[in-house]
């Protein structure tokens, strides 16, 4: 019987409240030794990719920087340049949004990253949620959801067009001829659209990969389209099965409907690790960091991300707020994912779990974060873990854990073993460019149909 | 070894930077044997130029970038030529990648303030400080080419020729272009103090992880863009990257003058290094720079050999095969005649030199080899390095954030003075 290859990627700890910061073995989140060492860790274990998200502005609650979690983070850009340096083999996959940049940068940055990693770059495009966003750039003004997928596209468009603008034998570069470039239309570009109007001539040679990897992380049915239509990969946040199962089962869906083969596009959800040498060690010592992880306080900010309002009077102790959700006035907490597409549903469903439990707020809000996270021995996560990929739940997970950096190790050293033994995760890099190593088609050449003749991401 | 020649007045050791652009800075370059022009689009191809960079112990690189193809002129469109290199990887993040392979050299990336956006270009340069432990620069560029302005196509920009600069047309770009650039430069600067020093803290017993009251937004409102900050990246280990620009006469000196540390400046002889220093501590006055004076590098283009002759016959072959035309001179001689011209010129008041290679690794193996070891026996150029910071190696302070409370003052003190229009002298010299 042939099973399904795991796609492995670890996404650094950072700026959301799973990020423990107290623990004592928590390190830098900005210093480069964090960085390095975390590459290091997640190459030795031969995962695919490793993800870093965005986000330009600092957060805010009710207009005041956010301070009780990790804030601040370096460019994305830049360290994945330097990681790609000390790395030979992994991704370096960069959450870059699409409505902030310009594609002329984008192009030029991933293809100077492809070129510089030897193939190993990745784009996941977002196209970032909030207004205030827009403070911090030229653009200025805040694009609305349906204008913002509108350039993401666009965008994307453009980038590709950017990157096939030079043929991979366009730089001849022979001395006895003198002939160093093949032709002197090279890097010609034309692309009008209701976002841009740009021409002119790209500047940087073809890269390895031809076009980097593309990722989105988007839920809405314009994000699901938009990554039916274009993307290699997807990141998400549904983990609990029969959510993951449901999303997985309609953006594959819409990947069909888009007219491509369902097998390109990996969905990789995010998700958290615990680990414990019993199962009911390991339950322990998840309480024990869900209960850092979702302090009262937290528990009140979490509530207030849905409910988008003040609920600092509510005792975290006491029952859900009585009030309802206004997710019409504005942001009460910016610079942050919206955790819900529809506020009113999920508030009901939260009320639900509150009196069927008998919950209290946080206990509620303890339980609703609780589904992030895989928590076992090191058998039992590597079992949770391919019986979501077997059964078509994911394709793989982006994971990661509550200490910076050092908490991908036990991941590494505990799980992936046990993976590699039962065959359904490598045991080495091929030495492969990131698109073969996740077993994906060449890119089809902008405006071409994109093919289907993929290698088969089984093993026997 | 041999004794310090003592002919020399001990002075403050020479500051030496090299410049690298694709195989080297003349056009004819890619053609000649130990160049690897198949390779200039490679990692490889920039961890050997920077090694060997470090290994003659120079104080910074410079990456050369644009938001569009070389041109022959740096005002004009690129030619449609496939005899000359084309193309270049994005200068920020090959320095981005350089730097853990490195330890101690500078790292100076072009990057433009016309098109980019600042909030991009404070974070991706407060990283590259991070990740080289202090060894970060900025070399600002505008962009003044109407074809890279439609690359973004957001705004247009006049196509003005060479000739066309001392226009009022031409003035007026300059003067926009400029002006903008400085904005750029403080909003940037504004940016790397938005975050105090010492603002992350980490406080378990009052669950803060920073103290908001040490981070600030800059709130700046330019023609071009706006920006109100704070960084998304905690404030660099220099406080601010070193930040150099390229100066041909009084508008970009002005730019220097008002938010620069370092100026690369392209003197043709001595009495020209003088008119260039005076040029630029007037530009310092005229701006009421209250920062530390502008450190001086002059540019010069260099093709080195065992002999002069040798020298001179290595241009010629190269300018046979296509013509170099330099804004900065360009010296062919050996490695003890370039120094005999390093130390005459620095009696004008320079603090050093930027040197550009005419070709790749070539003359870079020549100053690293032929070069600085002259200059360290005439007690010129330092035997190792002292500092890893790159502002201390240009004896610059590290700023203290200009949000940082000050003991009487409740206003914001502005590190650099306002960017109120500054009249130009009445000699203006040619830009860009
Ligand atoms: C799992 C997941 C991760 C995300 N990560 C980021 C991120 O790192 N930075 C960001 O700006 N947006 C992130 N987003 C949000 C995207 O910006 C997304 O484009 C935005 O929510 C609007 O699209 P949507 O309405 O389709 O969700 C993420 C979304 C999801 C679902």
């Amino acid at each position: 019987m042939t099973r399904k290859q795991i796609v492995l990627g670890a996404y650094f700890p950072g700026v959301n409240h799973d990020t423990v910061w107290s623990d004592p073995a928590s390190g830098s989140h900005i210093a480069w030794e964090s960085f390095e060492q975390w590459a290091r860790t997640a190459e030795r274990g031969g995962l695919d990719l490793l993800f870093l998200a965005e986000g330009l502005r600092l957060r805010t609650r009710g207009g005041e920087i956010f301070d009780q979690d990790v804030v601040g983070r370096p460019d994305t850009f830049t360290v994945l340049a330097a990681l790609a340096a000390v790395t030979e083999h992994i991704g370096l996959a960069g959450t870059i949004n699409s409505t902030y940049n310009e594609p002329y940068e984008l192009a030029r940055k991933f293809a100077t990253l492809d070129i510089l990693s030897g193939g190993r770059a990745a784009w996941n495009v977002v196209t970032s949620s909030d207004a205030p966003t827009g403070e911090n750039f030229r653009r200025g003004a805040y694009l609305g959801h349906h204008q913002r997928y509108e350039r993401a596209g666009e965008t994307l468009a453009a980038v590709r067009a950017l990157w096939d603008s030079w043929g991979s034998g366009a730089v001849v570069a022979d001395q006895a001829s003198g002939e160093f470039l093949s032709d002197a239309r090279v890097g010609d570009f034309a692309l009008s659209g209701n976002q841009f109007d740009i021409a002119g001539r790209f500047s940087t040679p073809r890269s390895p990969q031809g076009h980097p990897v593309i990722l989105q992380a988007g839920e809405s049915p314009a994000g699901r389209d938009f990554a039916a239509a274009n993307a290699d990969a997807i990141f998400s946040r549904y983990q609990r099965f029969d959510e993951a199962r449901a999303f997985y089962d309609d953006v594959k869906a819409r990947v069909r409907r888009a007219g491509r083969d369902p097998h390109e596009v990996r969905i990789l959800p995010s998700a958290g690790v615990v680990l414990g040498d019993t199962d009911a060690e390991a339950r322990e010592r998840h309480e024990h960091i869900h209960d850092l992880q979702v302090d009262p306080w937290t528990s009140i900010v979490l509530a207030e991300m849905v409910w988008n309002r003040d609920l600092s009077s509510y005792d975290p102790d006491g029952p859900l707020p009585d009030v309802d959700p206004t997710p019409e006035a504005p942001r009460w907490i910016e610079g942050r994912a919206p955790l819900t597409q529809d506020p009113h549903a999920t508030a009901a469903a939260w009320r639900e779990i509150a009196a069927a439990n008998g919950f209290s707020l946080r206990e509620t809000v303890k339980h609703v974060f609780d589904r992030a996270v895989f928590v076992g021995t090191p058998e039992h996560v590597a079992d949770e873990i391919d019986r979501y990929v077997q059964s078509d739940a994911s394709d793989g997970f982006i994971l990661g854990s509550h200490v910076t950096p050092s908490g991908l190790d036990e991941i590494v050293e505990r799980v992936v073993p046990i993976l590699q033994e039962r065959g359904v995760f490598r045991t080495g890099y091929d030495g492969g460019t990131l698109r073969e190593n996740l077993g994906l088609a060449p890119p089809a050449r902008f405006g071409e149909r994109r093919n289907s003749g993929r290698r088969a991401a089984v093993a026997s | 070894m041999s004794a310090p020649d003592t002919s020399v007045p001990p002075a403050s050791p020479l500051h030496l930077a090299v410049a690298f652009d694709g195989t080297g800075w003349h056009p004819a370059a890619w053609r000649e044997p130990g160049t690897r022009p198949g390779e200039l689009f490679t990692a490889r191809h920039w961890v050997q130029l920077a090694r060997t960079a470090e290994r003659g112990l120079l104080d910074l690189i410079t990456i050369e970038d644009g938001l569009g193809l070389q041109s022959g002129d740096h005002l004009a469109e690129p030619e449609r030529r496939t005899d000359r290199v084309q193309g270049r990887l994005d200068a920020s993040l090959v320095a981005a990648f350089l730097a853990p392979l490195t330890s101690r050299i500078g790292l100076v990336p072009t990057v433009t303030t016309t098109h980019t956006e600042p909030f991009h270009v404070a974070s991706a340069l407060a990283t590259l400080d991070h990740d080289s432990h202090g060894r970060a620069g900025w070399r600002v560029q505008t962009s003044v080419r109407a074809d890279e302005a439609a690359h973004f196509g957001r705004r247009q920009i006049p196509a003005v020729g060479r000739s066309e600069l001392d226009t009022p047309r031409g003035r007026a770009l300059v003067a926009e272009l400029f002006g903008e650039a400085a904005e750029v430069v403080d909003t940037v600067r504004r940016l790397w103090d938005s975050w105090e020093d010492g603002a992350e803290i980490r406080d378990a017993l009052t669950g803060r992880f920073v103290d908001r009251d040490r981070l600030h937004t800059v709130d700046v409102e330019a023609a071009h863009f706006a920006v109100r900050g704070p960084s998304i990246v905690p404030r660099p280990p220099q406080g601010q990257p070193l930040v150099a620009s390229l100066s041909h006469g009084y508008e970009p000196s002005l730019l220097a003058a008002r938010v620069g540390d370092v100026v690369f400046t392209t003197p043709h002889d001595a009495d020209d290094a003088a008119r260039v220093v005076d040029q630029v501590r007037t530009a310092e006055r005229a701006a009421g720079r209250t920062a530390p004076p502008l450190r001086i590098l002059a540019d010069l283009v260099v093709v080195l050999a065992g002999t002069e002759a040798g020298a001179r016959d290595r241009l010629a072959r190269l300018d046979a095969r296509d013509p170099l035309s330099s804004d900065a001179l360009v010296v062919a001689t050996t490695p003890a005649g370039l120094a005999d011209r390093l130390l005459d010129w620095r009696a004008a008041g320079l603090d050093g030199y930027r040197l550009r290679p005419a070709v790749l690794p070539t003359d870079l193996d020549a100053i690293v080899d032929g070069l600085v070891p002259e200059l360290q026996r005439r007690g010129a150029f330092r035997t190792g390095y002292a500092e890893t910071g790159l502002r201390e190696r240009f004896g610059l302070p590290r700023p203290t954030s200009r949000y940082a409370p000050r003991s009487g003052s409740a206003t914001v003190p502005a590190l650099l003075p306002g960017l109120a229009p500054v009249p130009a002298p009445t000699t203006t010299g040619s830009p860009a």
